[in-house]
């Protein structure tokens, strides 16, 4: 602070603190207070509001826990949003280690650019293009066909397999930058001691190069896991009637039902169950918190 | 077991840049041989290939006899130590030492027991569940010794093993690293910059150059006799006197240098056409009051004189402003000349050798 004020002097520095006080106070701070104290009160006509009725209780969390449905719906995120992490680990793996000691350093800033160019595009636009893809007349069946791989056409917008593909499309580079951060930053002489002493490709990754990983692997994970499992574009866009995401539920709250209150509850949910599943699973893998954070 | 190692005609190319040119040498079973010159000059490189991390351009890697061209790193009966050692810190250091019998399906009460054996003999035992973090320089640099040595390799290759460790830390090792290697009779290859680690340890020396061999031989010979200027200047301290050959005959010469003409031998391949330099060691030249007789005489004023304790260093300077070092041993009586003296340096003929400048890539070829 003294730094600050040395550097820029009284009034600058004073706007700086004045608009990052702003930022996290009116846009980042306020909505969650709101939308918390919002999610502890009843679903009212406006002419309640403020009324007897009108006063703090659980039920609108209870809901949840009292529909199967939703209850069967969270499941399925959890489940499916795993799914794309290990989808994005298995993807993002190969393609860091490639990136960061095998690829020659002169040709990794092209690649990158060629990883981040699909980035440019907004995320709808990505998802309209899946949707596209793989749509029942679509590209992919017409090549799948074409090069006679299969016999019949798929319906890929069916089940999650289309939510799958656009989850992992849209957030395995969340995956690919901290893999990539923490395999390069691992001594290329370990890679090649293990090899030397006499360890196989398979034993060099397993003993050396992914415990080295493992921070950037669980903060890749989580990143991707949390985006996942609260993702709205991806699955409204590309779900089909069998597949239901949690946030669309919470969409559903607010926009349909025009419920902001137990939409509310249901967004806090979300947010308190998937910590509680990722303090889980890092526990599990023994990762601590300030491992994420190196 | 120890197998020997025999470079043949092998060069390494990086693009255009050849890093190691055509070099041929055979190193025994069980040696202690040393590639020693500056940085630069391909003696890593040539590490890295014989391990098999660097593909040879050209030439033939034979390991114990065997031609190990199409054989990976990871099968080369040849371990590593890297100069940051590379162990793996997130295993413990009875894990790192038995990495390479794990590789091979030990099973785990065996490896941890070989993994004790090898500790006792670098001299650490008890430190089998100390993390790589707690240990301190030398320690790290045993752990990596017996981490090598637990494959029971035939080639160990020690990439300047030392340069990360203080002096006296350094010369203890050195000790230390000489005794393991006549223990376990293991034939070394060791990597290094540093002359007075190469001529106290090795069986053998090769100096080099640009990526060429200068020299390879014993270390007194390297010392004495000096294949070429290159490893004169570089191993050791010479007063150089530039020149050419005015007369010889058979193994010595008549040298002329702006400082006077001087009686010299002939150093190998040298002859009157050759461009050339003349080389004397600082401690085989003395400063005498009057010239001596069969002697070369060089009269000098004293400039500087450094008293080293077991001998004394005397900077002199003669007519040309040209800077000349004379090595006295202390022999407890001797009387330190005054700066400003005028004396006499002087040495012998067979003392002082002319030699060629550095070999190129023919000549090596043909050597």
């Amino acid at each position: 602070m003294n730094e600050l004020l040395r550097r820029y002097g009284a009034p600058l520095s004073g706007l700086f603190v004045l608009l990052t006080a702003f930022w996290l106070l009116v846009l980042v701070i306020l909505p969650y207070v709101y939308l918390f104290e919002n999610s502890f009160r009843p679903y009212l006509p406006m002419v309640d509001v403020g009324g007897p009725k009108d006063v703090y209780s659980f039920d609108n969390y209870l809901t949840f826990f009292q529909s199967p449905i939703h209850i069967h719906v969270f499941f399925w995120t959890i489940l499916y949003s795993s799914f794309v992490t290990v989808l994005c680990f298995c993807i993002a793996y190969p393609l860091a280690y490639y990136l960061s000691k095998v690829a020659k350093s002169s040709v990794v800033p092209s690649l990158f650019l060629l990883l981040m160019i699909p980035l440019w595009v907004s995320e709808i636009l990505r998802s309209f293009a899946w949707f596209i893809i793989l749509s029942f007349k679509g590209p992919l069946n017409y090549g799948l066909l074409g090069l006679g791989i299969i016999s019949e056409p798929i319906r890929w917008l069916s089940g999650f397999r289309s939510i799958i593909v656009g989850l992992v499309y849209t957030y395995v580079l969340f995956m690919l930058f901290p893999l990539y951060n923490a395999i390069q930053s691992l001594d290329t002489n370990q890679i090649e001691a293990a090899q030397d002493l006499g360890a196989p490709w398979w034993r060099t990754h397993w003993r050396v190069i992914l415990p080295h990983a493992k921070p950037g692997i669980a903060s890749g994970a989580v990143m991707v896991f949390m985006l996942s499992a609260g993702s709205i574009l991806v699955p409204t866009l590309l779900a089909s009637t069998n597949s239901r995401w949690f946030t669309e539920i919470i969409q559903q709250w607010m926009f349909e039902s025009q419920d902001w209150n137990t939409g509310s509850a249901y967004a806090f949910l979300l947010l308190l169950l998937c910590t509680v599943f990722v303090s889980v699973v890092m526990r599990i893998f023994r990762v601590r918190l300030s491992d994420i954070a190196k | 077991m120890s197998g020997g190692v025999e470079l043949d005609a092998v060069s390494a190319d990086f693009g255009s840049f050849r890093a190691v040119d055509k070099v041929t040498v055979s190193i025994k079973p069980g040696e202690f041989f040393s590639f020693l010159g500056p940085s630069g000059c391909g003696k890593t490189t040539i590490l890295r290939m014989v391990s098999g991390f660097v593909t040879p351009s050209e030439g033939v890697i034979r390991i114990g006899g065997q031609d190990v061209r199409d054989i990976r790193p990871n099968k080369r009966p040849t371990v590593l130590i890297f100069q940051n050692l590379a162990l793996f810190p997130l295993m413990p250091v009875w894990e790192n030492i038995a990495f390479g019998l794990e590789v091979r399906g030990v099973a785990k009460p065996a490896r941890r027991a070989k993994a004790e054996e090898l500790l006792q003999l670098v001299d650490l035992p008890g430190a089998g569940d100390k993390a790589i973090s707690q240990l301190s320089g030398g320690q790290k640099q045993r752990v990596a010794i017996a981490r090598a040595l637990a494959i029971e390799p035939e080639v160990m290759l020690l990439d300047e093993p030392l340069s990360a460790l203080d002096l006296k830390l350094r010369q203890h090792m050195r000790a230390e690293l000489r005794a393991i290697q006549k223990r376990t009779n293991v034939t070394f290859v060791y990597i290094t910059h540093d002359q007075g680690e190469a001529l106290a340890m090795s069986d053998r020396v090769a100096v080099m150059s640009h990526g060429r061999l200068q020299q390879v031989a014993t270390p007194q010979e390297i010392y004495n006799r000096p294949a070429n200027g290159f490893v004169a200047s570089f191993v050791g301290e010479n007063n150089v006197f530039t020149g050419q050959i005015e007369s010889n005959s058979g193994s010595s010469a008549i040298f002329k240098t702006s400082s006077g003409s001087f009686r010299a031998s002939l150093g190998p391949g040298v002859t009157a056409a050759t461009p050339a330099k003349l080389y004397v060691r600082p401690e085989q030249t003395r400063l005498v009051d009057a010239p001596l007789p069969d002697a070369n005489n060089i009269p000098v004023t004293v400039a500087d004189v450094a008293f080293e304790g077991n001998f004394v260093n005397i900077q002199v300077r003669n007519g040309q402003d040209r800077d000349l070092v004379v090595e006295a041993r202390n022999d407890g009586t001797m009387a330190v000349p005054p700066p400003g003296s005028k004396m006499n340096m002087t040495f012998k003929p067979e003392h002082a050798i002319v030699l060629a400048d550095e070999t190129s890539a023919a000549e090596s070829r043909a050597a």
